[in-house]
């Protein structure tokens, strides 16, 4: 077996030098009767070429989003990745190193991410990050329990127009840990009361801006309300790239701000793994999840990183940390600030305005098809349309075109009752081909 | 080389009199600047098209600060990067000997496949009639994951350890809900890893730690005598921490299931037992596995991981949406609690569907090793393990006796007494020999532990190096060489950081010097 280095010799010699008669007896401590117990069904070892064929033949049955005109969203974004950065991110010493506890050989890991929590700080307007956590959704349950331990309150107010996934990620977490929700209702048209939701018991508000129907939504009123009724505003983007072209929550009063990172640097890989961000004032740090990266000295007085503030973490403190996360998305991260990096400030711009120009060139061209209405006014990459009959319907037969139209917003929340929606995002990628085709075809199915 | 340990006697004199350089830099040894140094905004390394003349549709929502973000042209990104790579330690700059990380081989062949552009460029909400493969890789990693613990279902969602923790302590407390129980406690040995009192806590019971016997392992009437109506579930590490196999297990779980608790499984140590036993048949209800442990996916400095949860028959109604269901028109998702498949669903852990690029590379694992090689690959794991520990016990201490180890050789520092040396000398001793450093202080019930898990990615050759190491150092020690370990490492990228002024007046971010005239104010 390949990738096993021991052999039989090697293994007869190390049992002799132990002075065991077998490898099983290695394994006394197992009951008996539960010892090897048999594989039955799961086949032999095979070579590289075989795996390669029978990997081969399950990629072969997806339809890849490079191979078709693709406008899909909602959380997650094609967008166009440099080579380098894939490069990179498999150098052994990034790929196969472990988290950076042993820091004088962890420099690499702990310079790269002092330097993402500095990027992303300064994409959202905040004053410190983490060194990431495993996804937006994840990161958004997490900024509730931590404004439930800064407040010292309970009850979280979820605004209706978060993506739903996020909300029932938060609506999960809450359950579980005896602690109360309000979820408005989704409000597709981006006319949401949100203020009317705030009281005396309120810990957070929790707001997405681009919201999932592709709203831009003004945070400043949302959290003045907040911070005069004690709670904490913590505001969502999944559209990471958004921040380029957009005032940044936290120069609207967010206190905690989660999203997802892919866009940035990450491939789509149906859904993961990705990279959630999570920042904060510092005022709060002590009360954030996750790892940071600090910077320090070593012993001969140059500058380096270290892993910092552990006490808040689940391998010192145990029951009493501020979060169970151990593992989050290292490598993930890495992607996102070596693209960042070869962004810059000058191409992040340039990336965010391409991606709104081509939103409002999608926007127009399926405004003009019989039966379609745009519901939004403002937006940044991705907006909602309203079709005639169900949304589910027309994405499959879109789909059935070579068209991949976007999502049903009743696949996200079947519930909801809104099963005329479909929420449809534009990138870099799209070209005027693709949205003559998109156009043409979402004629066809509707007509 | 010295493969023996200690035969020559010559003190080792440590840079004496090495030239300083202008640049920093020595030789190969290269120094880096902060991105935030190096870059400049007006820069960038990516040719982006200029868009057309457009009217905005922000809504009077457009940024006007600039977000002083450096760029880096192509040449300086890559060396950039790669400079800072090179002050990494990785499973493929040598041996990894951390314990209870199982920093096995990470296949290349892994690599490719989950970068085949039907796993990679692939959007988690394309319709299911378009993703078919996608879902045929979550139905195959399953059967595999099924067939190796004998459990009923994977809950395939968990992003990591902890998450997958926290995923069956869910489904734990859904089925209490469901039976109509309160119940406040969980039980947790010592040894246990620090996420299991954190997950318990972190959905709001209370922990009650079980002590370990003297041989290192759960006493099933410590257990007994901890359990009552009130016990939600009892979390236990198996193999434990200690490297050892709970050989109690069974009674155990007899014991917590007649108390109406349930039995969680940390599966963190599951590579030393891959095919070798079946978790399903010690009367475990719950377990995550790490992918990125046991099924070689990369570490990644950190992450990102897979933690998905195999349940028993009692919890698998109880799983999270998605659920992946198989009918007549193929595979499609449950993705909404309620749904059929997903009738009694615990939530949603997370958006979309669990860690994809980590089910490829896990499958990728587990079809190249087959039914075979995984169990070899474990027996290996757990030979190399006993094999270090037969042939250091003699120069270190062993905590818990004659009891063969699992897939780690657990040591205690009672044979540094009255040296002046500590477990952390050791391990930064042990960096300047060219090793990644064991696991030290952990678990916590041994006091200094030294925790070595060299998986079965290594030869021979390179266990008997690791053991000449470890043997010279430990003479060393003893002979008073205080020096070699006190000022250790000396031939890392940095010296020993001072992690204390880190914590004391955390400095998180970089932040644009102030010009002179004001710092001089």
């Amino acid at each position: 077996m390949r990738y096993l280095p021991l052999t039989p010799e090697d293994r007869t010699e190390m049992l002799a030098r132990i002075g065991a008669p077998s490898v099983d007896a290695l394994f006394a401590d197992i009951p008996a009767a539960k010892l090897n117990p048999g594989l039955d069904g799961l086949p032999g070892h095979q070579s590289e070429l075989s795996v390669e064929r029978t990997l081969g033949r399950l990629a072969a049955r997806n339809v890849p989003a490079g191979s078709v005109p693709f406008f899909v969203g909602a959380g997650a974004y094609r967008h166009h990745v440099p080579a380098t950065v894939d490069h990179l991110i498999q150098r052994s010493e990034f790929l196969t190193s472990y988290t950076p506890y042993q820091p004088e050989i962890a420099q690499g890991t702990l310079q790269y991410l002092f330097e993402f929590q500095t990027q992303v700080a300064l994409l959202t307007g905040m004053e410190v990050a983490n060194a990431s956590m495993y996804d937006g959704s994840t990161a958004a349950g997490e900024a509730v329990l931590m404004a439930h331990r800064v407040t010292k309150r309970r009850k979280a107010v979820i605004a209706g127009n978060v993506h739903p996934h996020y909300r029932e990620t938060i609506a999960t977490l809450s359950r579980y840990a005896d602690d109360g929700v309000t979820a408005l209702p989704p409000a597709p048209n981006g006319a949401e009361d949100i203020l009317a939701a705030i009281d005396g018991e309120t810990s957070c508000v929790v707001v997405q801006s681009p919201d999932v129907f592709g709203h831009i939504v003004d945070l400043k009123p949302i959290a003045e309300k907040a911070h005069a009724a004690g709670a904490l505003l913590i505001a969502v983007f999944t559209e990471v790239v958004s921040l380029g072209l957009i005032e940044p929550p936290g120069a609207q009063g967010a206190d905690i701000v989660v999203g997802e990172g892919q866009s940035i640097g990450n491939p789509l890989t149906f859904g993961g793994p990705y990279v959630g961000l999570f920042c904060t004032r510092q005022k709060y740090v002590r009360q954030m999840p996750g790892r940071l990266a600090g910077e320090t000295v070593d012993a001969d007085g140059k500058r380096g990183f270290v892993l910092t503030l552990s006490t808040r973490e689940q391998h010192i403190r145990r029951e009493k940390a501020t979060s169970n996360i151990c593992t989050n998305s290292g490598l993930c991260a890495l992607a996102f600030t070596i693209h960042l990096s070869l962004l810059g400030e000058t191409g992040l711009r340039k990336l965010a305005r391409l991606n709104h120009a081509n939103a409002c060139k999608l926007a127009d061209a399926l405004a003009a098809v019989p039966g379609v209405k745009v519901l939004n006014g403002a937006f940044f990459n991705e907006f909602t349309i309203r079709v005639p009959g169900k949304a589910a319907d027309v994405i499959e037969k879109l789909a059935a075109k070579g068209v991949l139209g976007g999502v049903p917003y009743s696949r996200l929340a079947p519930k909801a009752g809104l099963d005329d929606l479909i929420l449809v995002a534009a990138t870099e990628i799209n070209t005027d081909e693709d949205r003559a085709a998109y156009a043409a075809a979402l004629k066809e199915v509707l007509a | 080389m010295n493969r023996e340990g200690r035969g020559a006697t010559t003190p080792i004199t440590i840079g004496a009199g090495a030239p300083q350089t202008f640049t920093g830099n020595r030789a190969l040894d290269l120094e880096e600047g902060l991105l935030f140094e190096i870059g400049r905004a007006e820069v960038t390394g990516v040719d982006i098209e200029e868009a057309a003349d457009f009217a905005p549709r922000l809504g009077g929502h457009a940024r006007t600060a600039a977000l002083e973000l450096p760029g880096l042209s192509e040449p300086e990104a890559m060396r950039h990067y790669v400079r800072l790579s090179r002050m990494n330690y990785g499973i493929d700059s040598g041996l990894f000997p951390l314990g209870s990380c199982t920093m096995k081989h990470n296949p290349r062949l892994n690599e490719k496949m989950a970068r085949l552009p039907g796993f990679a460029d692939v959007h988690p909400l394309q319709p299911v009639s378009t993703v078919q493969g996608a879902l045929g890789v979550i139905a195959e990693l399953s059967r595999w994951l099924l067939s190796l613990t004998g459990m009923t279902a994977v809950a395939f969602t968990p992003k990591a350890g902890a998450h997958g923790e926290l995923c069956g302590m869910m489904a734990i407390k859904a089925a209490h809900m469901a039976n109509g129980q309160t119940r406040h406690i969980v039980l947790v040995p010592e040894s246990a890893h620090g996420t299991n009192p954190a997950t318990a806590a972190l959905i709001g019971y209370e922990v009650k730690s079980i002590p370990a016997r003297a041989d290192g392992t759960v006493d099933v009437a410590a257990v007994k005598a901890a359990l009552s109506p009130d016990v939600a579930a009892l979390m236990l590490t198996n193999p434990n921490t200690c490297g050892l196999f709970e050989r109690d297990v069974v009674e155990i779980a007899a014991a917590v299931h007649a108390a109406g608790a349930y039995f969680y499984a940390d599966g963190a140590n599951f590579n030393a037992i891959l095919g070798k036993v079946k978790v399903g048949e010690l009367g475990v209800d719950a377990m995550h596995i790490n992918l990125h442990k046991t099924f070689s996916t990369p570490h990644g400095g950190g992450g990102p991981g897979a933690g998905p949860v195999v349940l028993s028959a009692a919890l698998a109604p109880f799983a999270p949406v998605p659920a992946l269901v198989a009918d007549g028109a193929g595979l499609r998702l449950a993705e909404d609690e309620g749904q059929s498949g997903a009738a009694q669903a615990l939530g949603r852990m997370s958006a979309f569907h669990g860690q994809m690029g980590m089910f490829v590379r896990a499958l990728s694992w587990m079809l190249s090793h087959g039914a075979d090689g995984m169990q070899q690959a474990s027996e290996d794991a757990v030979l190399s393990a006993n094999y270090i520990r037969a042939c250091l016990r003699d120069v270190m201490s062993v905590p818990f006796g004659e009891r063969p180890a699992m897939h780690e050789a657990l040591f205690d520092d009672a044979w540094l007494e009255g040296t002046g040396l500590s477990t952390l000398d050791i391990a930064k001793a042990l960096i300047d020999e060219g090793y990644h450093p064991m696991t030290v202080y952990f678990p916590l019930v041994v006091h200094g532990a030294m925790l070595i898990e060299p998986t079965e990615s290594e030869s021979k050759a390179s266990l008997d190096l690791f053991i000449g190491a470890l043997r010279d150092l430990a003479f060393a020690a003893k002979a008073g060489e205080t020096e070699r370990f006190l000022g250790a490492p000396h031939y890392a990228p940095r010296r020993r950081l001072d992690e204390t002024r880190a914590a004391r007046a955390p400095v998180l971010r970089w932040t644009r010097p102030a010009p002179l005239s004001e710092a001089a104010e």
